[in-house]
């Protein structure tokens, strides 16, 4: 099977295949991302994040069924954490959307974070280029949580969603980790539940120390706060159960998308991403690199002893190995 | 515990126990319950003072009903034995219940097909493979007043365990017995029509919680007026332990259930004494005998006091905690299945010590297969050995007093108490199982369980002890794959001498019905099954009307 | 320097909800180091392979007690066939009887487990598979 083929052809198996090779850290993966790069850029990403229990794999199946109305297909990437015991994981975000597991236009891959070096965003970013090539015009990555390694992923989208619940007193976490400032959605999901209207007012005055207010214009898209790139922060209030609010959620989502790519700000975004997708290719590469011919993890143990006991310096360590590799390479 | 024996215990434990175990050690370094909980090598008098007594035992038959919901109890009248069964089509349903009660079975007990609870006909693509395996296959009305032929409605009690369409099948049971002339007003009978559960831990499930409670408070409200002697609802435990809960969390969910319950229905608008007596549980009777008729006394004595001192009843049967028992289905092997036989005796025994109205006892193949005539007959025998020959049916609630089992029910109430506090302060049964919180102490009590017998902990014998070669079992019952045609073939003979026009009548009407929350349902829906609608064409209609639930937990 | 994980789906076909056992299993084996696809019950044979392509699998692990595994299990193979994903290994588990197996095992389900199994038992007949393919 010529995989490059397969995948912009759409078959299931190639594009399934080509992601396990990413996953997997297979040498050709490199090769296969390289060849389909050209054809991506088509896709609208978005980063779905928020605290366990908050309702985002039911709002993206929501959402899904909403963008297959309008005719586009969609892909989901659900991250979920490796165990850091056994390195297995259980990935069951998928049980949220599994209606539209026979619909040929939905492509749903579940990924655990496995500890990879550089991170899982570095894998999922590489499979977002599949799926690009591939033809899915809608892509959400899904990831619990709003710590570091999930800003890393979200970092990856075009647009940011921050699902939050009444009751879960996460809004304080999220405003800690730092994903207040990236988000550019806010959904406040399962608004039935009692403290809705106080986590909105928490939403709204967090924002408004971005800058100023311009007021509570009523629900259901009205609500605003002028996030940092000067782009308005919508926050929806829906019931992913109840199927309620969705809709008004995709329109915010349209008009959102609308407005950062008249204004530029969608273009300085990808621009920025790849800044980040290509340090990190280059980080890594070099981290490699260091590793064959310093054996950095084989030897690390070995330093952090040398270190302890006084009989190395931290940094003439480190710089004497460097400059035994560049002798290396340069044949000196 | 008084001073002296205090005393001497400790003298005892010293001088005695120590001096032997430094010699001959215990077999275990901790002896535990089959729910993992502290077993004391010997219980002594907690001297219940005599107003103690009176509070916490009392008599049989009157609040808080510790020592049985009845004063006589089984001197009065034996539990009704009522096997589970159902397979296949109604006639060989029909033939099987008539041989059980031939053998001196005293109640009924339906079994139906995963399309029959599911909510779809025998036709519909998702029965493939599904029709009549675990259960009887009912379509339409027809299929009923088969099962039933030759059975009075008025002589015999019929418990269905049927859940979300429990409100059609209740209909179609009323139809019947119309037509063999026995008025409602007569009907002695439950059906399970307990849906809570289904969403933790049995997943035959169709609406989301909130129309599946206007079903239930529908039932309630329709049989307190037209179906008075029938128990409109069995809140069930068993199904919960299956799913691997210990026995504190069977009761604790089971009667956390029965209080949404019976929220919902007060929210309704009806008394609480109006429907609480008609009220019936539904419990598990699993392997360690001695915390299993603790757990059904404590059981008792809560849910007494959850309906007074929470709902305010004032009667008596509101108060009472009823319940039909089955032994532990899981706990029975596949691995040497005439071990299974004295599993299900020593199971029966402790719902029977343990106060039972109804008993349900397994049969050797549970974990191969349903059960062959002789075998259901061997489970039949085992309660009337029990009945007849054990003894234990000439006085009331005999283990009372002994020094282990009320210290084992004042623990097991106490266990229960704090997750009925934990589930009230997540707000109610419902948040907890849409939060997962339920689902979990589920999972996690099952995982320690399994990984206990793999490791060898908690024994097994024939599974991880005692194992041996064995020969291939004897002749399985098997359900005839061809099942599904004849079905189909009926189904269409039936819709094709319906009047059509009078089906799409009341359908519609039902479907008017569904949109209104203030209308009952059971009138609508007893017109349509007598028309011989299906059941599929009602559960769609209601499917259109209220949504389908979807499982959001994960693990 | 690769990483390959062993990945296995774990379904329940048909209208089945006894979970308890697919839950066990899918812990179990995440804590033996697999990464586990859990779809919950009531999956339909399509569902379950097409979840088993996008997933890209090595294992589809089936699990059902309600005897309509004669008709379910083959489903699965077939349709894993029919979509060009025959080298995804089928094992099965829940109540079967043991006439049953030799015909499922031709029909293409590599392995049934019954009741008793342990994790380990699955594990070893997992790691041989795999080792095979």
């Amino acid at each position: 099977m010529d995989l490059v083929t397969e995948v912009r052809r759409g078959n299931l198996r190639a594009i399934a295949r080509t992601i396990s090779m990413i996953e997997d850290l297979e040498p050709e993966a490199e090769g296969l991302v390289d060849a389909l790069y050209p054809y991506t850029g088509r896709s609208r990403i978005l980063g779905v994040t928020g605290s366990p229990g908050a309702g985002k794999s039911s709002l993206v199946d929501r959402l899904i069924t909403l963008e297959r109305q309008r005719g586009r297909r969609v892909a989901v990437i659900a991250v979920d954490p490796s165990s850091p015991f056994s390195g297995g994981a259980i990935l069951g975000d998928r049980l949220r959307m599994q209606t539209h597991a026979t619909d040929g236009g939905v492509f749903i891959r579940s990924m655990a974070s496995r500890g990879f070096l550089g991170g899982i965003a570095a894998a999922t970013g590489d499979v977002i280029k599949v799926l690009d090539a591939a033809g899915y015009q809608s892509i959400f990555i899904e990831t619990i949580g709003v710590g570091q390694a999930e800003i890393k992923i979200v970092e990856l989208s075009d647009i940011v969603l921050l699902v939050l619940m009444p009751g879960a007193g996460d809004e304080i976490q999220a405003m800690k980790a730092g994903i207040m400032e990236i988000a550019d959605i806010f959904v406040i999901n399962k608004k039935d539940l009692s403290g809705a209207d106080k986590l909105l007012a928490e939403v709204q005055y967090v924002l408004s120390f971005k800058s100023s207010v311009t007021g509570n214009d009523g629900e259901g898209g009205g609500p605003t706060g002028i996030g940092p790139q000067g782009v308005d922060n919508p926050i929806l209030m829906t019931s992913a159960v109840h199927e309620d609010g969705i809709e008004q959620l995709q329109e915010a989502i349209e008009d959102y998308a609308g407005n950062s790519e008249s204004c530029g700000k969608l273009a300085e975004k990808r621009r920025l991403r790849l800044e980040r997708e290509l340090l990190g290719i280059l980080n890594r590469k070099v981290h490699e690199l260091m590793d064959v011919h310093i054996e950095v993890s084989k030897q690390l143990p070995m330093w952090v002893e040398r270190l302890y006991r006084r009989d190395a310096r931290p940094y003439a360590l480190i710089n004497e190995q460097i400059r035994n590799f560049l002798k290396e390479k340069t044949g000196d | 515990m008084p001073e002296e024996i205090e005393k001497q215990k400790e003298e005892w434990e010293r001088e005695a126990v120590e001096a032997l175990i430094s010699r001959h050690p215990e077999r275990r370094s901790e002896f535990v319950t089959g729910s993992d909980k502290p077993v004391d090598r010997l219980y002594l008098p907690e001297g219940f003072s005599e107003a103690e007594y009176l509070e916490k035992l009392g008599f049989p038959g009157q609040y808080p009903y510790t020592r049985g919901v009845h004063p006589t109890m089984y001197r009065g009248r034996l539990w009704t034995m009522r096997q589970y069964a159902g397979f296949a089509t109604a006639e060989e349903s029909n033939r099987r219940y008539r041989y059980l009660l031939e053998q001196g079975q005293t109640g009924l007990s339906v079994a139906f097909d995963l399309p029959t609870q599911i909510g779809y006909d025998s036709d519909d693509p998702r029965a493939e493979g599904e029709v009549g395996k675990v259960g009887v296959a009912i379509d339409t009305l027809k299929d009923l007043e088969i099962l039933f032929d030759g059975i009075p409605l008025d002589k015999i009690s019929t418990s269905m365990t049927i859940n979300a369409p429990a409100a059609i099948l209740l209909a179609m049971y009323i139809a019947v017995a119309e037509k063999q002339g026995v008025g409602k007003e007569k009907l002695r009978g439950t059906i399970q029509n307990d849906i809570l559960k289904e969403y933790v831990a049995r997943g035959t499930y169709i609406f989301p919680p909130e129309p599946s409670m206007r079903l239930i408070t529908d039932i309630f409200a329709y049989c307190s007026g037209e179906v008075p002697l029938w128990n409109t609802i069995s809140i069930s435990g068993y199904h919960i332990r299956e799913a691997g809960s210990d026995a504190s969390q069977e009761v604790a969910f089971t009667l956390a259930n029965g209080i949404e319950y019976v929220r919902a229905a007060v929210k309704a608008g009806l008394d609480v004494d109006d429907f609480a007596g008609r009220l019936s549980f539904f419990f598990n009777a699993h392997n360690d005998l001695l915390e299993e008729v603790a757990k059904f006394r404590a059981a008792r004595r809560i849910w007494a006091r959850i309906m007074k001192e929470r709902f305010q009843a004032t009667k008596p049967k509101s108060t009472m905690l009823r319940f039909h028992t089955q032994t532990g289905g899981s706990t029975l092997t596949a691995q040497q299945p005439d071990n299974n036989i004295v599993r299900v005796a020593i199971q029966a025994l402790a719902a029977v010590l343990g106060g039972t109205q109804s008993l349900h006892t397994n049969s050797r193949e549970e974990a191969l297969a349903l059960p062959a005539e002789e075998s259901v007959r061997l489970s039949l025998r085992t309660q009337q050995i029990l009945a007849y020959e054990s003894g234990v049916t000439s006085t009331v609630d005999p283990l009372a007093g002994s020094y282990c089992l009320e210290a084992l029910t004042d623990r097991i109430e106490l266990e229960v108490w704090q997750y009925i506090d934990r589930i009230e302060a997540l707000g109610g049964m419902i948040p907890s199982i849409l939060k997962g919180y339920v689902q979990k102490q589920i999972q996690e009590s099952a995982f320690r369980t399994q990984k206990d017998i793999e490791r060898g902990e908690r024994v097994v014998v024939g599974i991880n002890k005692f194992q041996m070669e064995e020969k291939k079992p004897q002749e399985l019952l098997r359900v005839d794959p061809a099942v599904r045609q004849l079905q189909i073939e009926k189904l269409s003979r039936v819709k094709a001498k319906r009047d059509a026009s009078r089906v799409q009548d009341a359908l519609e009407k039902l479907q008017e019905g569904a949109k209104r929350k203030s209308v009952n349902l059971l009138p609508l829906i007893l017109e349509a099954v007598k028309e011989y609608a299906t059941l599929g064409e009602i559960c769609q209609l209601l499917r259109e009307e209220f949504g389908e639930h979807r499982e959001t937990i994960v693990l | 320097m690769t990483a390959t994980k062993t990945r296995i789906l774990i379904a329940k076909p048909g209208l089945d909800g006894h979970d308890r056992g697919a839950k066990f299993i899918a812990r179990a084996l995440r804590d033996e180091g697999y990464e586990v696809i859990y779809t919950g019950i009531r999956q339909s044979p399509e569902a379950i392979v097409q979840t088993a392509i996008q997933e890209d699998v090595d294992f589809v692990g089936l699990s059902l007690l309600s005897g309509a595994h004669n008709e379910l299990f083959p489903r699965v193979v077939d349709l894993l066939a029919a979509n060009g994903a025959e080298d995804i290994i089928v094992f099965g588990g829940g109540i079967i009887p043991e006439e049953d197996i030799p015909s499922l095992k031709d029909k293409g389900v590599a392995a049934i487990f019954g009741p008793g199994t342990t994790t380990k038992q699955i594990v070893e007949f997992l790691e041989s598979a795999r080792e095979g393919s």
